[in-house]
């Protein structure tokens, strides 16, 4: 872990990535780097939607009615205008598709950042203090990582609209979802923050920062975070890919993303109550674009965790 | 070894405390329970003679304690949506998703461990590789898609088992099992696979990972040293010891199956206690998403214990206190 | 030598990684005699446990013999197929790794590994086993053997469990014991006594020892020749009384200076500049050549062969007779 994040230390940086051995891992792998190709291909897709997608799916008005329930075009009865078909309000599946992911993918890198920023900062405080801070914050995390995170999502995304009852749910949706997804994802990220700051708590360098009048968690803080980016970014990625999974399971549920702004999730919700009248095309490709997605970006987190971490190479 | 079982009692005692405190928070907190009771005409004596008789003017403390103790006898309180005991409607509503859970966890253990030991012994080999694969597809498609695809394929398509329900179900007092009926057991088939993918293939990952750290060590070397045949040392050393942080693991997968059974359910309309939280959960019932919270930490600890017991009797480092261990 | 116990000609170790091929083990040759103690020493690194593992065949992959050929009584066995080799070892090879602590698998008992170990290479049955099993416990020096049997290792202090290792590498009594580093792991206070059950137990049954350690002090109490091993090649084999006394090889004369005395009175001791240089960068011509104080010009390109010179062998130019005056 030391040698690789030494790597990650700035001066020189492009130069030892090209040199490491993530780099020469990296271009071993025909599969990592289709995982990587497609994750960036999706990625661009969700950010330009607006400029490359055909049709505006939120766009009201530039729905027809007559053109709903249209299946694939090289199927019988398809249309070249939609591509992948479109669903029961005549909405074209692949914009919906490049805009779905738009929101998946913003629920899903928002709550690891909650949850990273709140799981680092609970870790070094708890690290730093010791004591009775420490194991109250480590006795939470270890009732909490008791519960599968998707419960844990589903009890605070409950209560959140439960308080706050009068909010409008399609503007209050996405922050819930950030809230709780990312509040059930912190607790990694401050065990390896924690045991991070223990080590480094007692070296001299605190001790100086001390006796020079600087806060020592500051400082700490600045030599704490380097040593901990491998394995930070180890759980990012592996849990971007089930924060992405959970917010698709909890739009599946009814409890997420309101179907007016459909995310992937929420498109395969409403294409699987048209699953037995054969519009199969309205869950599928919503289906594949998830699963391709969070497999890619599994295989990532995967080959970077084994990467950084050459005893299981 | 006593010793180590009062530990872990006692911690699962405190465990269950804290999880009364979030439920007893969730419960007296969000929203106001007289509110969810009583209807818009009801004036401000009868509200506050209500208050009264729930005791929600006693000291925070005593509500706890009373919420603990009333919990502790099975008094769950009344649900807002179907004004009925929340313990009643749990009690219907277990047995359908107990026995979907029990065998998913039979499903993944029973595959997931075999292919950990096979994959972890033969890393090279094409069907190693294929279970790779196939453990990476389960972990990334998120369970309710699984469950869309299986009926899809088995009920839409090739129309060989049913998409919902539990089937012809009979009853055994209070207790309605599925698995004396054909119809029954055939309803079970594709919510459970549904429920186990996920567990088996974490399984598997974990067996796997767990044998090769095992393979390396010296107490395995060494045994090869002594000429040990390849059987009694995968087999009997190595799988052995592997069990060890399996069973922790395993364990809390087991308890995990249970909450995320609430998806399954969802998917395949099963009338167990996921489908009733998820109602509860769109519907803000309070009283019944505590109940849930309670009733799954209670079924997690439970668990846990036999996890220990299990760990007691496997790892004699626990069992016997040796002279300077 | 035609007599010899145990005969590696030519062995040569190599590691494929991404930056090329290593070798770990460079040609090296030496004979071990039917009861013989035969010292290896060297630094880490320098091959010596490698060429143990060599012989017990047991390199990790992807490591491998890439050449030369090993014989015990005349018959090879580098070349064996799985099956034929794991009868080897045990039964003809046996092998006594470092730490005590972590060789012997924690959830057995004593008894267990023993039996296993036995039954494994001799038709005896469990009872008839298990009385093997507990006299040789008691000639390795394990107090009231009968009854610590069916203890598990982690009632055992280091020193005793190293005992217990002993007895199981010995268990079916082959004719070579391989002991990599047995005491480097132990308290100093038990070194000399692990090394006495070592000496007297393979005398008793006429076993044959190759002793792998980085303690000169080691070879000096228990072997009868040495091996000095330095980069993977062999520098100097001699009797342990000529070598110690009069180290021809540059290595062994610095190796020699640094191991401290009572009898003579020197003021400090001595150390070899620099360090041994890793695998992926050995100089060409002898390895030894850049921390060499007596190197001339022709060290730095050719490699020495091992002659024999004044009753040992060694590795180096200056023995050579095209030696410049």
């Amino acid at each position: 872990m030391t040698m690789d994040s030494e790597r990650l230390k700035p001066p020189g940086l492009w130069a030892r990535v090209f040199d490491s051995d993530i780099w020469y891992s990296f271009t071993r792998s025909k599969v990592i780097m289709a995982a990587a190709i497609v994750t960036l291909l999706i990625f661009l897709g969700a950010l330009f939607a607006p400029l490359i997608a055909p049709h505006d799916p939120f766009d009201m008005a530039s729905l027809y009615l007559m053109d709903s329930l249209t299946p694939p075009m090289w199927e019988e009865g398809g249309n070249p205008v939609y591509p992948l078909g479109t669903d029961d309000q005549g909405r074209d599946i692949l914009s919906a598709i490049l805009y779905g992911s738009r929101i998946s993918l913003a629920v899903g890198f928002a709550s690891v950042a909650f949850a990273a920023i709140l799981g680092i900062s609970l870790g070094l405080l708890a690290g730093y203090m010791g004591g009775r801070v420490d194991s109250i914050i480590m006795r939470i995390a270890d009732v909490q990582l008791t519960f599968p995170s998707i419960l844990i999502a589903l009890l605070i995304d409950g209560s959140v609209r439960s308080v706050f009852g009068g909010i409008d749910r399609e503007q209050s949706a996405f922050y819930v979802l950030v809230f709780s997804i990312g509040l059930s994802f912190w607790v990694q990220y401050a065990r390896t923050v924690r045991s991070s700051t223990l080590v480094e708590k007692d070296k001299e360098y605190v001790q100086a920062a001390r006796l020079i009048g600087l806060h020592p968690l500051r400082i700490m803080a600045s030599h704490v975070l380097p040593n901990v980016m491998g394995p930070v970014l180890v759980i990012a990625t592996i849990n971007l890919a089930l924060a992405i999974i959970t917010e698709a399971t909890l739009s599946f549920l009814g409890v997420g993303i309101p179907s007016t702004q459909p995310s992937l999730g929420t498109l395969i919700r409403i294409g699987n109550d048209f699953l037995f009248s054969g519009e199969w095309w309205i869950a599928a490709f919503p289906g594949a674009a998830l699963a391709i997605l969070v497999l890619a970006v599994n295989l990532l987190g995967d080959w970077l965790r084994d990467a950084l971490n050459p005893r299981l190479r | 070894m006593l010793a180590f079982i009062i530990r872990r009692l006692v911690q699962s005692v405190v465990v269950m405390l804290v999880v009364s405190l979030i439920a007893f928070v969730m419960f007296r907190f969000i929203g106001d329970p007289v509110d969810q009771m009583v209807g818009l005409e009801t004036t401000v004596q009868e509200r506050e003679l209500l208050r009264q008789q729930l005791g929600l003017n006693d000291p925070l403390p005593l509500q706890f304690w009373h919420f603990v103790s009333n919990a502790a006898q099975g008094d769950l309180g009344i649900s807002y949506q179907f004004k009925r005991p929340v313990a009643d409607l749990i009690g219907s509503r277990l047995p359908a998703t107990l026995e979907l859970s029990f065998v998913s966890a039979l499903f993944a253990l029973l595959m997931g461990i075999p292919m950990g030991v096979y994959t972890a012994l033969n890393r090279e080999s094409v069907l190693s590789k294929l279970f790779l694969t196939i453990s990476l597809i389960g972990i990334s498609l998120p369970t309710f898609l699984i469950g869309i695809l299986l009926i899809f394929v088995f009920s839409v398509y090739l129309q060989w088992l049913p998409s919902f329900g539990r089937g012809k179900v009979v009853d055994l007092g209070w207790w309605s099992t599925g698995f004396l009926t054909v119809s029954g057991l055939k309803a079970l088939i594709l919510p459970s696979i549904t429920l186990g993918l996920f567990q088996m293939t974490l399984i598997m990952r974990l067996v796997r990972s767990e044998m090769m750290e095992v393979l390396r060590t010296d107490f395995i070397k060494f045994a090869r040293a002594r000429g040990l045949t390849n059987r009694a040392i995968n087999f009997g050393h190595a799988l052995k010891n592997t069990m060890i942080p399996v069973i922790t693991i395993t364990g809390l997968q087991m308890g995990a199956i249970i909450a995320f059974a609430i998806i399954t359910e969802t998917v395949f309309q099963w009338p167990g206690m996921g489908l009733l939280f998820l109602q509860a959960v769109q519907n803000v019932d309070i009283p019944i998403m505590a109940a849930y919270l309670l009733l799954i930490a209670l079924l997690f600890v439970i668990i846990n214990l036999i996890v220990d017991l299990l760990y007691v009797m496997v790892d004699p480092r626990i069992r016997i206190e040796g002279a300077e261990a | 030598m035609s007599d010899a116990l145990l005969s590696v000609r030519d062995l040569v170790v190599e590691f494929p990684t991404r930056k090329g091929i290593l070798t770990a083990v460079d040609r090296v040759s030496f004979d071990i005699a039917r009861g013989e103690v035969l010292g290896v020493v060297g630094e880490s690194g320098a091959g010596k446990s490698m060429t143990g593992s060599a012989i017990i065949g047991l390199i990790e992959p992807p490591g491998h013999i890439a050449g030369g050929t090993i014989s015990i009584a005349g018959q090879r066995i580098d070349n064996l197929p799985y099956e034929a080799m794991r009868r080897v070892r045990g039964k003809r090879i046996g092998m006594v790794f470092q730490d005590p602590l972590t060789s012997l698998n924690p959830i057995y008992t004593i008894a267990e590994q023993l039996i296993e170990t036995i039954r494994t290479h001799m038709d005896l049955n469990e009872r008839q086993a298990r009385d093997r099993a507990i006299g040789l416990l008691d000639q390795v020096g394990i107090p009231a053997a009968s009854r610590r049997i069916d203890d598990y290792p982690h009632q055992f202090s280091g020193g005793m469990r190293q005992r217990v290792v002993i007895a199981l590498a010995l268990c079916v009594e082959p004719e070579l014991i391989i002991a990599d580093e047995p005491t480097t792991a132990l308290d100093v206070s038990v070194q000399s006594q692990i090394i006495d059950v070592l000496k007297r137990m393979c005398a008793d049954h006429g076993t044959a020892i190759m002793l792998i350690t980085h303690d000169m002090g080691v070879i000096a109490e228990a072997a009868d020749r040495v091996v000095v091993m330095y980069a993977g090649r062999v520098a100097e084999i001699g009797a342990v009384r000529d070598v110690i006394k009069d180290a021809k090889h540059p290595y062994t004369k610095g190796l020699m200076g640094s191991i401290p005395t009572l009898m003579q009175d020197s003021d400090r001791l001595t150390q070899i500049p620099g360090t041994m240089p890793r695998l992926t960068d050995i100089p060409p011509g002898c390895a030894f050549s850049k921390r060499c104080p007596e190197a001339f010009d022709r060290c730095f390109v050719e490699q020495p062969d091992c002659r024999p010179y004044q009753g040992r062998d060694v590795a180096c130019l200056l023995y050579d007779e095209g030696k410049p005056q």
